[in-house]
């Protein structure tokens, strides 16, 4: 099986996990990532060379209908949510959930429904309990979830409440989680 | 919210819906993006307290509440007046001066809901001197949005985010200047409402009904998939005179549309588009 869209969601103090995890992906690493950062509008022009600056592999920014590529990061636009289908991205203004737009629910929830098995969702740390929902739901049509291990956190609110949804599939800490995806999505010959 | 059982089923009672609500009310969401609809649908399910999306048919075909409550809840999004300020500042830097000198200018406002940013506009073109000479056409599928658009009345408590963004979006006046604050809401002056026309309008059905100097069209396409984008690029198109200005949402894109090499680009980040002469 291919998987075909990692999903990796946090607020407070995610970037710093973030740099970790994508410092462990080769720059052949084929799945496509988004990542959905909570964050003040308009900062979403500086995360992206942020990014790009810890990855080897291209950030791109998400734009209506683009195409989901293999082997690129997408960063969520800020004060947008990121829906999929079948292999493009749709944005939607609807209002915020849980406070936040992106919401990390949001993406993994149409991730559920177009993927299904297809897809693997990642809650790093982050206030409020954004992604548990949705991560439920993903978990629940045989996506594979990866959840930070809370006691790692820097804000344990997300990962505690995706864990105790019943979301979490694998419970990591931040330098296992990079690893993880590149083995869990090795074509085998 | 969670996903359906079944989703192949859910999928189908969906098209089943949409095809109902248009056959009875005309309402066109056939062409909608599936993923954004399908979220409107469950929130409408759980609004409703009902469990499946046949028995949410049953209700909005023989409750024209049930289809007005329905229709809120696809089409109203949260915004406010001068959302995405640095937007107004492109507009008064690269449009202005484009449309400075024609005799009448008609800018249309599609997708304008509750109003905020139409009132925006007509005050940044109040403040270029050039609102007399305007005329505003402000148009929504969703008539009792613009009912409210009308009215002109927003909290007040929405009017210190307004304030910051009108400064942000280059605003040199006090914007208390076009409000009347009356207990805890504010209204619209009534000398900012004379040049604007509001009319309800459906892409879908959708046919040219001016010719335009401005066209702004934000973040209102995003909920439709590639077909119906397409038609209502080519109405646009059709609708914007030689050298007009069209004007889309930050994240939207004219790539791969039909008339993407009918525009030429006149601010990239901002997504305003001219049409060729």
């Amino acid at each position: 099986m291919t998987y075909a869209l990692i999903a990796i969601g946090g607020s407070l103090g995610s970037f710093k996990v973030l740099q970790v995890i994508l410092a462990a992906l080769p720059p052949t690493f084929k799945v496509p990532v988004v990542i959905i950062v909570h964050r003040e509008r308009g900062q979403e022009a500086i995360l992206a060379p942020l990014v790009q600056s810890h990855c080897a592999l291209p950030v791109a920014e998400i734009e209506d209908k683009g195409r989901i590529e293999p082997g690129r990061i997408y960063i969520a636009p800020s004060d947008y949510h990121v829906l999929v289908e079948d292999g493009t991205f749709a944005l939607s203004v609807e209002a915020p959930l849980h406070h936040a737009r992106p919401s990390i629910d949001i993406t993994f929830e149409s991730m559920a429904d177009y993927y299904g098995r297809r897809a693997i969702g990642v809650i790093l740390t982050g206030t409020g309990q954004d992604g548990a929902q949705g991560m439920a739901a993903l978990r629940q049509r045989g996506g594979q979830t990866v959840v930070q291990t809370p006691a790692s956190a820097e804000a344990p609110g997300m990962p505690e409440a995706a864990i105790s949804a019943g979301a979490a599939g694998h419970v990591l800490p931040p330098e296992e989680i990079g690893p993880f995806l590149v083995k869990l999505t090795e074509e085998r010959p | 919210m969670t996903v359906a059982a079944q989703p192949e089923l859910e999928d189908l009672e969906v098209r089943l819906l949409l095809e109902g609500i248009f056959r009875h009310y005309g309402y066109d969401f056939r062409d909608y993006a599936q993923a954004s609809l399908k979220r409107r649908i469950r929130k409408a399910l759980q609004a409703e307290q009902i469990r499946t999306v046949s028995a949410l048919q049953d209700a909005i075909l023989h409750d024209e509440q049930a289809m007005r409550r329905f229709l809120d809840l696809v089409t109203v999004d949260v915004t406010a007046m001068f959302r995405d300020p640095r937007l107004y500042v492109a507009v008064r830097t690269s449009v202005i001066p484009l449309i400075r000198n024609e005799p009448l200018i008609r800018v249309w406002h599609v997708g304008c809901a509750s109003g905020e940013e139409v009132y925006s506009m007509a005050i940044l073109l109040h403040e270029e001197g050039l609102l007399e000479k305007t005329r505003l056409y402000a148009t929504d599928l969703n008539q009792s949005l613009l009912d409210r658009g009308k009215e002109g009345i927003y909290p007040l408590s929405a009017m210190q985010t307004h304030t910051g963004n009108y400064l942000a979006g280059g605003g040199t006046r006090a914007f208390s200047e076009y409000y009347a604050a009356r207990y805890d809401r504010a209204q619209i002056k009534p000398w900012l409402k004379a040049n604007i026309v509001w009319a309800q309008h459906d892409l879908v059905a959708g046919a040219s009904f001016n010719e335009f100097h401005v066209i702004l069209c934000r973040n209102v396409m995003i909920y439709f998939n590639r077909s119906l984008q397409d038609r209502v690029h080519r109405l646009l198109y059709e609708s914007l005179a030689p050298g007009g200005v069209l004007a889309l949402g930050d994240k939207e894109s004219l790539q791969f549309t039909p008339h993407e090499a009918g525009y030429e680009s006149l601010d990239r980040r901002e997504k305003l588009f001219r049409k060729r002469k």
